[in-house]
């Protein structure tokens, strides 16, 4: 272990610092909740009031009653259970299989997969709403749901952790006349349980936040994310604040909640993926 | 034993197959649709979309507003890219210090607002910076700085996209820079002590180049990612004060998804996708160089 001699004034500059800029950081948290609860009066009011003196919940009983919160919440809550087991599913698969079947051009197959990750999202946005449009899947949870499930990042990820679960175990299970199927369910996934439980928060989180495909392909209003909704009616002229930020709300907040149970799990999948390079 | 074709079909088809129908063939079709003149009417006729070669790539080129948005787009990657860095490095460093205390509180706040919708998030900045009764201009009135539009003056409208784009973009860095410095042996920097060196020099020749490959891995992905800035102009200012914060993405979804020109917008896809791709090769080059 190395010593140094730590200056109290050091210590205070380092830990006053950090204390501000956690201040920062939590203050549009704080401010977007405090607000949420607010009377009209006091939020249109200087000085400000960080704390209501009187907390009500009508911002939130006229998101689902005047402006119809409830449906896309509904269906964001749909998305967002569906996709990630799905997207684990398909890329853990094709992940077990880059790396540990032998078949041939199995390794050309894989970099062929990787270079799709120099495409930008942008490139593809129109022609695949193209055939998001042919397959006659605009506005269904289809279409906001499919074309975003297969990633080459995600399976090279998965491919990179199957490496290392040892060939004996799997060897040994085929010797007892398991088919790739069994080994895949039975030995792979619950090896794979941390970087499971990552994956599915990391695609949680993904498909909760997700704008700019939903925005394009879900226009019919039945099928509004929660955040495609949030971003109509802050565009709406003289829709109250207090309204707006308690739709906002109602989309961080699982998220917050989410990401504190799932932390330690979310911490190791960003160090993961990063030291991988 | 060889895997029969059944088990690879069975395994790697269906990823396979959505990966060639939602990327490789856009690709494909998005090169097609640039020398098009696809527009609303091809929806209902799609006979009436003609072939007009490189028209829209000449029209791009001379059309000011896409070079708007390009010197927008790369002025805010010049403003945010060093910002992050340096605010990521900053506090990777004090909370990789064996003195600080409640580390994993500080690196959980920091980190939050990452996990957060950019659209939700936006919402609340713009409360926070509005001119009557923003909490910025409440707290600056007592330095004495007189009220300031934030998202409706030009001066200062980029600068409020970029401070919500930093904001966001601290948190997953600062934790890749804290894995980086973990990953440097303590044994140089005790033997760097031995020799005398001090801190400035332990930093400039033990840190920064054990950090190296993460600082490579960081450039490329903030650089592919500032490029792409959507989110932020779309829900802060939708591109204005006059069209000071349109950003490339904005303008292409605005052609896109507004105007419904297809082939026009493909064509400044197909320039983003140009330029993505450069930055990540010249920014590969450099780092290779200075090997």
């Amino acid at each position: 272990m190395r010593k140094r001699k730590v200056g109290i004034v050091q210590q205070i500059f380092v830990h006053g610092f950090l204390i501000l800029a956690s201040i920062v950081t939590a203050t549009p948290f704080f401010w977007m909740i405090s607000t949420s609860f607010k009377t009209p009066q006091e939020i249109y009011t200087i000085p400000p009031k960080f704390i209501p003196s009187e907390i009500t919940l009508k911002n939130y009983v006229d998101l689902f009653k005047g402006v119809n919160f409830g449906r896309p919440l509904l269906n964001t809550i749909i998305i967002a259970l569906i996709a990630p087991p799905l997207s684990i599913l398909l890329n853990s698969m094709a992940g077990y299989a880059f790396s540990k079947f032998r078949f041939k051009g199995r390794e050309l197959l894989m970099l062929l997969i990787l270079g799709t990750m120099m495409i930008p999202g942008q490139m593809t946005l129109i022609p695949a709403y193209l055939v998001v449009r042919f397959l006659n899947m605009l506005n269904t949870y289809r279409g906001i749901i499919i074309p975003g499930l297969v990633g080459a990042g995600s399976i090279f990820f998965w491919r990179q952790f199957i490496k290392g679960i040892p060939d004996e175990i799997i060897e040994s299970a085929k010797i007892d006349g398991a088919n790739e199927l069994l080994i895949y369910f039975k030995i792979i996934l619950p090896l794979s349980t941390p970087f499971l439980v990552t994956s599915f928060v990391f695609a949680f989180i993904g498909a909760w936040n997700a704008f700019l495909w939903p925005l394009i392909v879900a226009t019919d209003e039945r099928m509004y994310t929660l955040p495609v909704a949030v971003s109509i009616i802050a565009g709406q002229y003289g829709e109250n604040i207090g309204t707006i930020l308690a739709g906002s709300t109602l989309v961080v907040l699982p998220i917050l909640i989410v990401f504190l149970i799932a932390q330690k799990y979310v911490i190791r999948g960003i160090a993961m993926t990063g030291l991988k390079f | 034993m060889r895997n029969t074709l059944w088990e690879v079909f069975l395994f790697v088809g269906p990823s396979l197959l959505l990966l060639l129908i939602f990327t490789v063939l856009p690709v494909i079709t998005s090169l097609f649709l640039s020398i098009t003149d696809f527009n609303a009417y091809s929806f209902m006729d799609w006979s009436r979309t003609n072939i007009v070669w490189f028209q829209n790539f000449i029209e791009v080129l001379h059309d000011d507003l896409f070079w708007k948005s390009v010197f927008n787009t790369i002025y805010a990657f010049l403003l945010a890219y060093p910002t992050t860095i340096f605010f990521s490095l900053l506090f990777a460093f004090l909370l990789n210090r064996k003195e600080t205390y409640f580390k994993n509180f500080f690196r959980l706040l920091i980190y939050l607002p990452s996990v957060t919708s950019t659209i939700a998030v936006a919402v609340v900045w713009s409360w926070i910076l509005n001119p009557k009764y923003g909490l910025l201009n409440w707290f600056l009135s007592f330095f004495g700085v007189p009220r300031q539009e934030w998202l409706s003056d030009t001066k200062w409208a980029m600068f409020a996209v970029v401070a919500l784009v930093v904001w966001k973009a601290i948190g997953p860095n600062m934790l890749l820079f804290i894995a980086g410095l973990q990953g440097i042996p303590e044994e140089l920097y005790e033997a760097a002590e031995i020799d005398g060196a001090n801190r400035w020099q332990q930093f400039f020749y033990i840190t920064l180049p054990g950090l190296k490959p993460i600082l490579l891995f960081v450039s490329v992905m903030l650089g592919i990612g500032y490029l792409q800035l959507f989110e932020e102009p779309y829900m802060l200012t939708g591109g204005g004060p006059l069209n000071s914060t349109l950003s490339i993405v904005l303008y292409l979804y605005q052609k896109g998804f507004r105007a419904f020109e297809f082939g026009y917008a493909s064509s400044v896809a197909f320039i983003l996708f140009l330029m993505i791709f450069g930055l990540t090769y010249i920014q590969m080059k450099l780092r290779i160089y200075q090997e």
